[in-house]
């Protein structure tokens, strides 16, 4: 005797990632960090970026990183420069980052320091457009890096990384006046999947919108903490 | 490719739920629903699922996937429309930006279907 059956099961298929980044973000908030989740291609500049902003901000956060690598610590190593702490996450054949693997990232922050002194978390993504947009990992607020040599036509492929960013960084801007490249359809191309989003022409070289991005980050802090006083009280 | 770290998730899910259910049942297909404007390609899922399952529980079990068209609402026109991927999202009569997605960002486990294999008495 033979029956067939049909059981509903309704379940979002990253429901265990949503949960673990739902609770890195509790962890943060407990802590009053502020998580920012970096992602790009690889070579659009997420490093660099990392490398000026560390110097940058020194003075005003308490600032450490999670750096997802899929098999080096070059990267780590080139931010530990900085006197923060680099947590340094192979993802081994993984080309993204997800909840459980910053979840193990948190508990070295735990064993190592004392995650109250810390204002800011910068996770560095795996360089890739596609999976990273997929997968939180309990960021307050997504960064994605598009560098100009890249080609404008990119947040059409990608959508979902660039409807999902909260700031767009438009990177190497000192580059455009030897390329065939409209930074203002860059711009445009992101809007008409992300009205919200804010965007900033940076270049690493010259300067150029390194303040802007600080601002960025600083007013983005105070955004968290504002909600984070409310949920501690 | 991380449609297998989706598979592995996937395949978590309907363990958890086998083993919930009591003993004597078959799974024979399981039916999944992915939205066009995910970062998920159903071929792949569906290849990642052949490979990882051999020798499971799973082994040969169907996974049929349903996908589901990317559909966003324009508030200006009042109207709903299809956003091209990989070329237009605005709405195609205003160019307001793509602002509500009513469908598309779909990834889930809708239903199982399974046999009962009767121990029973009649």
């Amino acid at each position: 005797m033979h029956q067939t059956f049909d059981a509903a099961i309704e379940l979002n298929l990253l429901h265990a990632n949503q949960e673990g980044a739902d609770h890195n973000r509790e962890r943060f908030d407990l802590w009053g960090i502020t998580c920012l989740n970096i992602m790009s291609s690889p070579g659009a500049g997420k490093t660099v970026l990392l490398e000026q902003t560390l110097a940058g901000l020194k003075d005003k956060f308490k600032m450490v990183v999670i750096e997802g690598d899929m098999t080096t610590e070059l990267d780590a190593d080139r931010l530990r420069k900085y006197n923060v702490p680099v947590i340094p996450i192979n993802t081994g054949r993984s080309c993204h980052l997800d909840s459980k693997m910053v979840a193990g990232g948190i508990h070295t922050l735990q064993h190592q320091y004392n995650p109250n002194d810390f204002d800011l978390m910068f996770v560095e993504n795996v360089g890739n457009l596609v999976c990273p947009a997929e997968f939180e990992v309990g960021e307050h607020a997504k960064v994605a890096l598009l560098s100009v040599t890249e080609g404008e036509d990119k947040p059409l492929k990608y959508p979902v990384m660039f409807q999902e960013a909260d700031c767009l960084l438009i990177t190497k801007t000192d580059l455009a006046p030897y390329l065939d490249v409209d930074l203002d359809r860059i711009a445009d191309n992101v809007r008409q999947m992300n009205k919200d989003v804010t965007i900033i022409y940076l270049s690493g070289k010259t300067g150029e919108g390194l303040q802007e991005w600080f601002n960025w980050v600083s007013d983005r802090i105070s955004f968290t903490q504002i909600n984070q006083l409310a949920i501690q009280v | 490719m991380h449609e297998t770290d989706m598979t592995k998730a996937l395949i978590m899910t309907v363990k958890d739920w086998y083993s919930s259910q009591s003993e004597g049942l078959k799974i024979d297909k399981i039916h999944l629903v992915v939205g066009k404007f995910t970062c998920v390609e159903p071929v792949s899922l569906q290849f990642a699922f052949e490979v990882q399952t051999r020798n499971t529980f799973l082994e040969g079990v169907e996974l049929a996937i349903r996908d589901i068209p990317l559909i966003a609402f324009c508030h200006s026109c009042q109207q709903e429309y299809q956003p091209e991927i990989g070329l237009q999202y605005s709405c195609p009569d205003c160019k307001s930006p793509m602002d509500d997605i009513r469908s598309g960002r779909e990834l889930k486990i809708d239903r199982i279907e399974y046999s009962a294999i009767a121990n029973s008495v009649t």
